[in-house]
């Protein structure tokens, strides 16, 4: 029993981080209505930096984060400034296509400047454990965890309780009113994606202290992003921190009572049921 | 205040307004009355420049607007009222009318407009922390017109505000038009409900296949032979 326990919140803890990856899609795509095939690879960005913050200026990524996210707001508005609003009216399959190409790119700039080498934080955090009662808990997953689910309830409250955030929902309900109001559909569409690429930056360094920086360490989580945005219904950020969360579970049980091997396929069931029963997502409408 | 001069816009190949030119002065209540498809709401959307395909001069309050941003125009206070009210359905009645003061020009004034709004449609009170897209046929155009208000307008444009809307509530909603006029806002209406757009309206333009084929008076204009069977068929 304690060991299921202990499962229950590693995936919890993991399902944070997905959750915090994911919200920046779904309102990248919920607002801006695009799709960006190419998020993963700006958390592997994110990871690089952390690394170099570390290994070039001693400092942790916890310590260098405001910098790292400050870059990672630039890389959002450059992406969407001279890619993404270049293909605002394109069909979604040209949209794919062009941030496939574009994690390709950043994937293979990685491997050029930097190599495939596994390049590893370690810091204090990544070996300390929190004890609590039964439960041995990872430092850093905990923190993670912590901020990750903050972050995410944060951007849930900036959409809904703030001027901006409702003029971001405006444009995403109806553009052309949007417009009428006054609101620049150009300008939300780049705050869109600045907000959305930090934060998946944000969940980049946060795993630093816990996995290497790799070209393709942010593939996988690309690919999640997806499914964890397609299962809580695309645009809804309540959907994505609960896919995100569900994700990190299954993935968890699955590895504990089947099998490692199983852990992705057990997500991946759950995501062609889902695409088969409730195509509009568990939080999507219609 | 409003002048439009040889507005060409195409649609595809088709022509979607030919030529068309038009003033309204400050203070009127001047109203575009055709059928469906006629241009209207091509010209409403060139003048607030939600559609930018176009040739010709459009100049508000002396300055040329046909090469500004959409949100320029409404920094100016030429505020559209679109057709088929276009609300923010997921968002509040409150969060939709505080959006219509987004604007550079009103956004400080966000919360005296908001109580200037609610005194004059009370009901919208009421419905504040509804969502928008719960609200009758009624109430819907009288938040969307409530919206245009808080940008603190010198000049609205209506496209079509009875489109779908009971006839008592239509009445409702003419009479509200009016009175925003009386309060110096110049008035631009766009309708297919003829009888009741002329009567309020000081001057009138009848657009036919994308062209002004008569200008006149709203009165003249209502008792005239050709008004009276095209449209009225008495």
């Amino acid at each position: 029993m304690e060991q299921v326990f202990q499962v229950f919140v590693s995936g919890l803890l993991s399902g944070g981080i997905y959750a915090l990856a994911s919200v920046g899609l779904a309102l990248i795509f919920g607002i801006a209505g695009l799709v960006n095939f190419a998020h993963g690879e700006y958390l592997m960005l994110a990871m690089y930096f952390a690394f170099w913050m570390y290994g070039i200026f001693s400092l942790d990524p916890y310590q260098s984060a405001l910098i790292n996210l400050a870059l990672m707001a630039i890389l959002g508005y450059l992406t969407y400034k001279f890619i993404m609003e270049r293909v605002l009216d394109s069909s979604h399959s040209i949209q794919m296509l062009l941030t496939l190409g574009l994690s390709m790119v950043l994937q293979n700039l990685a491997l050029m400047l930097w190599k495939a080498d596994y390049r590893n934080t370690r810091i204090a955090m990544t070996t300390s454990t929190l004890d609590l009662g039964p439960l041995h808990l990872s430092t850093a997953r905990v923190l993670a965890f912590v901020v990750a689910i903050a972050a995410s309830v944060a951007l849930y409250y900036f959409l809904h309780k703030t001027y901006t955030g409702a003029a971001m929902r405006a444009v995403a309900q109806n553009g052309k009113a949007a417009q009428l109001m006054g609101i620049n559909l150009k300008k939300t569409y780049a705050l869109t994606f600045i907000i959305g690429i930090t934060l998946v930056g944000l969940a980049g360094l946060l795993i630093t202290p816990i996995y290497p920086a790799f070209p393709t360490a942010g593939a996988p989580y690309g690919i999640l992003c997806f499914i964890v945005v397609v299962i809580g219904g695309l645009s809804s950020i309540p959907g994505a921190i609960f896919g995100g969360l569900l994700i990190g579970l299954i993935e968890s049980f699955a590895g504990y009572f089947i099998g490692p091997a199983f852990q992705q396929a057990a997500y991946f069931l759950l995501f062609i049921l889902v695409l088969i029963f409730k195509p509009s997502g568990l939080f999507g409408k219609g | 205040m409003l002048s439009v001069k040889n507005v060409n816009s195409f649609y595809g190949e088709v022509q979607v307004l030919q030529d068309v030119s038009l003033e309204v002065n400050k203070g009127e209540v001047v109203t575009i009355v055709g059928a469906n498809a006629a241009g209207k709401s091509t010209l409403m959307s060139c003048i607030s420049r939600t559609v930018q395909s176009y040739n010709g001069e459009i100049e508000f309050d002396g300055v040329r607007i046909d090469k500004f941003s959409p949100e320029k125009i409404v920094d100016l206070g030429l505020i559209q009222c679109p057709e088929g009210r276009l609300l923010f359905p997921s968002l509040t009645v409150r969060e939709n009318l505080e959006l219509g003061a987004f604007s550079k020009r009103s956004r400080a004034t966000r919360k005296e407009r908001l109580e200037y709004v609610y005194d004059l449609l009370p009901r919208l009170k009421e419905r504040s922390n509804q969502l928008a897209g719960s609200l009758s046929g009624g109430e819907a155009q009288m938040c969307a017109i409530g919206r245009g208000l808080m940008a603190n307008p010198v000049m609205l444009m209506f496209d079509e505000p009875s489109l779908g809307l009971a006839p008592i509530v239509v009445i409702e909603v003419m009479e509200l038009i009016k009175n925003i006029s009386k309060e110096g806002t110049t008035i631009l209406l766009v309708e297919q409900n003829v009888r009741q757009s002329l009567k309020l309206s000081d001057r009138a333009y009848v657009m036919e296949n994308g062209k002004i084929i008569m200008e006149g008076k709203g009165r003249d204009l209502l008792n005239s032979e050709e008004i009276r069977k095209a449209y009225l068929g008495i």
